[in-house]
Formats: C-alpha cells, structure tokens, sequence
C-alpha cells in the first residue's frame, strides 16, 4: 500500500512508462458478405531507461463506437398483456463499447478511477436526461446495459489482452455484424498500481462499402426514386420468374 | 452463405430467407393466399426490426402477385372496375395508414398493435375458416350438398347509396362499400406487412356477393397496385425498406408459388381450406402467447 504510494510520486513525469500503440486496420467496411470483424490492437511498452519493473504493468482496451441519444422503453404487464409502459432518455449512449483487459478490472483500478476513465460497463456515462428518480435511473441503466450486452453491442472481457516478456500486448476485440456504423475510437490504457499511467487514442471508421453503400445512400437521398426502383424490380422478378416457370412447363 | 441487408443493418443467411419466401410462396401457391400474413412476423422472430419487415414484405407481396394477376386477366378473372375501385380506397388507406404508423411508433406502442390486430384479424377469419372448411368437409362425407347461404350481399350493402353496375363481378351495387373494403385493406397493408387477401376475399364473397370467379384475380389485382404504393409511401416516409431484403423472398416465393400451384391441382379444396385455417389459428395462437408471456428482454430502443 505504501509502495504504491510512493511510486507515483517518487517518479517524475519523464519515469512514467509510455505506450506505443497500433491497429491492424483503420478502416473497417462492410460489404454484401460482412459477418462481423476482428480488430486486433497491439503495441509495446516502452519502460523508463529500459528496465521492467518489479510489478509489470497492465494493458486495458476499449473500442467505442459513435454516441446518440436514445429512448429507452421499459414493457410492463397492463390488462394480461405486455406493453411499453415507462420510458428514459439518454443523452449520449455509444452504439458500440467492448473493453478488454489483462486482469479483472476491479484488481486494476479503484472505483473512482474506473468511473473517470470509462472503464467497465458499469462506468458508462450515458447522461440520463430525464429527472427520475435515482433508483429508476439505475434500473434503467442496467436494463440499457443488459439489452446492448445481449446484442453484442456491449462487451466486457478479462485476461483477453495477452502482454508477451511485459513490454509487448496484443488484444482482439471481435465486431459484431449488426454494428453502427460510424468513428470509433480504440483507446488503451497503460496501467500501474491502480493508476492509469499512459492513454493512447487511435481513431478507426467502420462504413458501409460498394453496393451496400450505395443502397444505403440512396434510401436516403433520394426516397421517391429508391422506392421507384423497388417496385419495378419486384415486378420484374415476378414477371421473369412467371415468364420462366411457363415456358418450362412446356 | 451470409448476406448483409443494407437498410436492416445485418447480415443474414441467405437460405433461411429464401426458404423463408420459399414456403410463404408454397402456401400463396396452394391457397391464393399473398402470405403477407407470414412474412412478417417470421422476419420479425427472425430479428429483423419490425419497420424493414414490414415495409419490405409489402415490396415482396408486389412481385409475387404479378404472376397472379397475369394468369387471372388471360381467363377474364379480373374485374377492372370493381379492382380500380379498391385501388382507390386503397391508396388512401395506405397515406391513411402512414400517418396512423407514424402516432403509434411515437407513442411507442406500434409493436403491440401489430400483435394484437394480428391476433384479433387471424384469429377471428381462422376460425371462420375452418367452422366453414369443417361444415363442407361433412357434407361431403354424409354426401349432402352444404346449406347455401340465403342473401346475395349484405343488407347494409344493398342500402348505400349511387349504384353501379360490375358486369364480371354480376353486382349492381354502390362503389362505396369496395372503397372502403379497399381503404380498409391499405391501412393493414401498410402497418402490417400483409397484402389483405384473406380478409378482402371472404369480405367480396360473403359481404359483397360477388360472383367467384372473379374474387382472386380481382383480389391479387388490388394488392399488386396498392402493395406497390405502399413500397413508395414506406420508402419516403419510414425508409425502411430494404431492396435486397424483398429480392431475396421473391426468388424463393415465386419459385414456392409455382410448386404449391400444383400441389393445389392434387388436393381437395376443402381440405386445401382446412389446412390453411390451421395454420392461420396457430400463427394466431403464437402471437397471442408473444403478448401475455413475459419477454425475454423487457427492454427496447429507440434512436431519438
């Protein structure tokens, strides 16, 4: 306890060990066979003066995807049958976050410092904006978690991020299919004795490609046109499958 | 072999969706029926949100009922009159339809009225279906002819007011009563994915009176027009339908189609009428269980 203490305040901001970080890919598209991806985030630990320490240090890492609001609706049983009945908002939720770590978070780092960096789902600043009460803000929170845990969209794991002689890391974070698409973040966190010691951000774009994107786009740009193009296409596929069937029948 | 659905926003196997279309279009096939009524909640169980299931059954529905409408117009089964009629009644049920959509997704309670009118409309003509399928069914067996029914039409049909004439339907009655047939279906076409069929069909025979051998072609003829609108009012308002989605239920529906087509020529019509009521009262039955048990998941989003 008092060794850990001590050693921020007895080395200087040039002791601090520092982070050199990468991506195995910037740009994440999606095309027509997109079943999701793999995102590897690894890098090297650089020590003051070259010398390990005698407590190697930890590795977090966390892909954040783009934040919106949202409403959140709670079902409630009304007359026998379930119904959306309450509802929140949030503020900012992000439409993807996994974290990775080398070792449970809650041995890493305290409770404060988890809420000031983020780390962990249960330290998600997603800005209710409604004035409930605090008791329904955290039900709702946690149902928020739970949902977006089930999707795949939320993630926790431990011991996933592999540190190799504690000076190289390596972490896969696995990207589902049904992702937001959008700028994301990949942030690690270099942590020592239950404080976060170096943070390195690297920004990563998953977008539609190809056709996916050009439909995409059109259904939004341009809606009359798109919907045009659905119907004659359906009445083609329907006139050439017909067309087909009776000149093979005979 | 995964595909991923541009407006769906996910990736899915792309046999499960044709086979999906594939048996839909093998029950259209059978029973004359467009299976909308199918689509919809299968894609939704699927984890389609319920918005794309919706408006891309209905660009689905557009194509699978061309063949229909073909084949029917060649044997003089379509009354263009009374079909334009409907047509009408149609599209401003659909625009209708839109802006009841609209109240009910911001109110947040769209996906509960979709499974309740599912379980009332499918319940209700599911029963029908099959106290009528059974009745003739033992008239056959005992070897008796089934009671006819009395009346042409309805009295309260024959009570409107302006009558015309619908030489193939044999009706001189007034075009109010298949407006509102026709708006009536426009508004289920575009809050629920379904082309209608099986409520106008019973509706032309039992309440208009219509004469038989019109009432499918006829049918398939309003749904292909007012189907196709509702494409064009899904697209400008929800954008919520998604191209590849439709295209991949309609390679498998028209091929079911043709297979179910002659699976029909071998079957009994009663029986045939059997098989669909159950079907019907047990899709019926699921969503009825969908809304009284308690969800897995209590909780949904929406972007603001």
């Amino acid at each position: 306890m008092l060794l850990a203490l001590l050693v921020p305040l007895l080395g200087g901001a040039a002791e601090k060990p520092r982070l050199v970080p990468d991506v195995s890919q910037r740009e994440i598209s999606i095309a027509y066979s997109f079943t999701g991806a793999e995102l590897l985030l690894f890098g090297a630990i650089l020590y003051p003066d070259g010398r390990m320490p005698d407590k190697p240090a930890d590795i977090v890492v966390v892909l954040k995807g783009p934040s919106d609001p949202l409403l959140l609706r709670e079902k409630a049983k009304v007359l026998g049958i379930w119904v959306n009945a309450e509802s929140a908002r949030f503020r900012s939720v992000p439409g993807f976050y996994a974290i990775a770590s080398s070792r449970p978070l809650k041995d890493l780092v305290d409770e404060r410092t988890a809420a000031i960096y983020e780390l962990g789902l249960g330290n998600l600043q997603l800005s209710p904006s409604s004035g409930a009460l605090p008791d329904d803000q955290a039900r709702f929170q946690a149902g928020l978690v739970d949902l977006m845990r089930r999707r795949g969209l939320f993630d926790e794991s431990t011991g996933t991020v592999e540190i190799t002689d504690g000076v190289l890391y390596r972490a896969r974070l696995s990207i589902p299919a049904r992702v937001p698409v959008g700028p994301y973040t990949a942030e690690t966190f270099l942590i020592q004795n239950g404080r976060v010691q170096a943070v390195a951000v690297r920004d990563i774009v998953i977008d539609k490609s190809g056709f996916e994107r050009f439909v995409a786009n059109a259904a939004q740009r341009w809606p009359f046109s798109y919907g045009l193009v659905a119907v004659i296409l359906s009445l083609l596929l329907g006139w050439a499958a017909s067309a087909g069937f009776q000149r093979f029948r005979r | 072999m995964h595909i991923y659905l541009p407006i769906a926003g996910l990736s899915v196997n792309v046999l499960v969706i044709v086979g999906l279309g594939g048996v839909v279009g093998l029950l259209s096939g059978m029973f004359g029926v467009g299976g909308g009524f199918l689509t919809t909640p299968l894609l939704i169980f699927y984890g389609i949100p319920p918005t794309v299931a919706v408006a891309s059954s209905a660009t689905q529905i557009t194509g699978a009922s061309v063949s229909g409408v073909l084949a029917h117009t060649g044997r003089q089964g379509v009354d263009f009159r009374m079909g334009t009629v409907m047509v009408v009644g149609g599209v401003a049920g659909s625009f209708a339809g839109a802006g009841i959509f609209r109240l009910l997704q911001e109110s947040g309670q769209i996906d509960t009225v979709i499974a309740l009118v599912y379980v009332i409309l499918l319940g209700g003509i599911g029963l029908l279906m099959a106290k009528e399928a059974a009745a003739s069914i033992g008239a056959l067996r005992s070897g008796r002819p089934a009671p006819a029914s009395g009346r042409r039409h309805h009295p309260l049909i024959a009570s409107l007011p302006m009558r015309w004439r619908f030489y193939r339907s044999g009706l001189y009655i007034s075009p109010l009563a298949p407006l509102a047939l026709g708006f009536l279906t426009g508004v289920l076409t575009v809050t629920l994915g379904v082309g209608g069929g099986f409520i106008m069909v019973p509706a032309m025979i039992y309440m208009l009176g219509m004469s038989t051998r019109v009432v499918v072609g006829t049918s398939l003829f309003q749904i292909l027009f007012v189907t196709a609108v509702t494409t064009m009012v899904h697209a400008v308002t929800t954008q919520a339908v998604d191209i590849v989605l439709a295209g991949l239920l309609l390679v498998g529906s028209v091929t079911g189609a043709q297979i179910g087509a002659r699976m029909a020529a071998k079957t009994r019509p009663e029986w045939l009428r059997l098989f669909l009521a159950l079907i019907v009262l047990g899709v019926a039955l699921r969503m009825a269980l969908g809304l009284g048990w308690r969800p897995d998941e209590i909780y949904s989003v929406e972007p603001l």
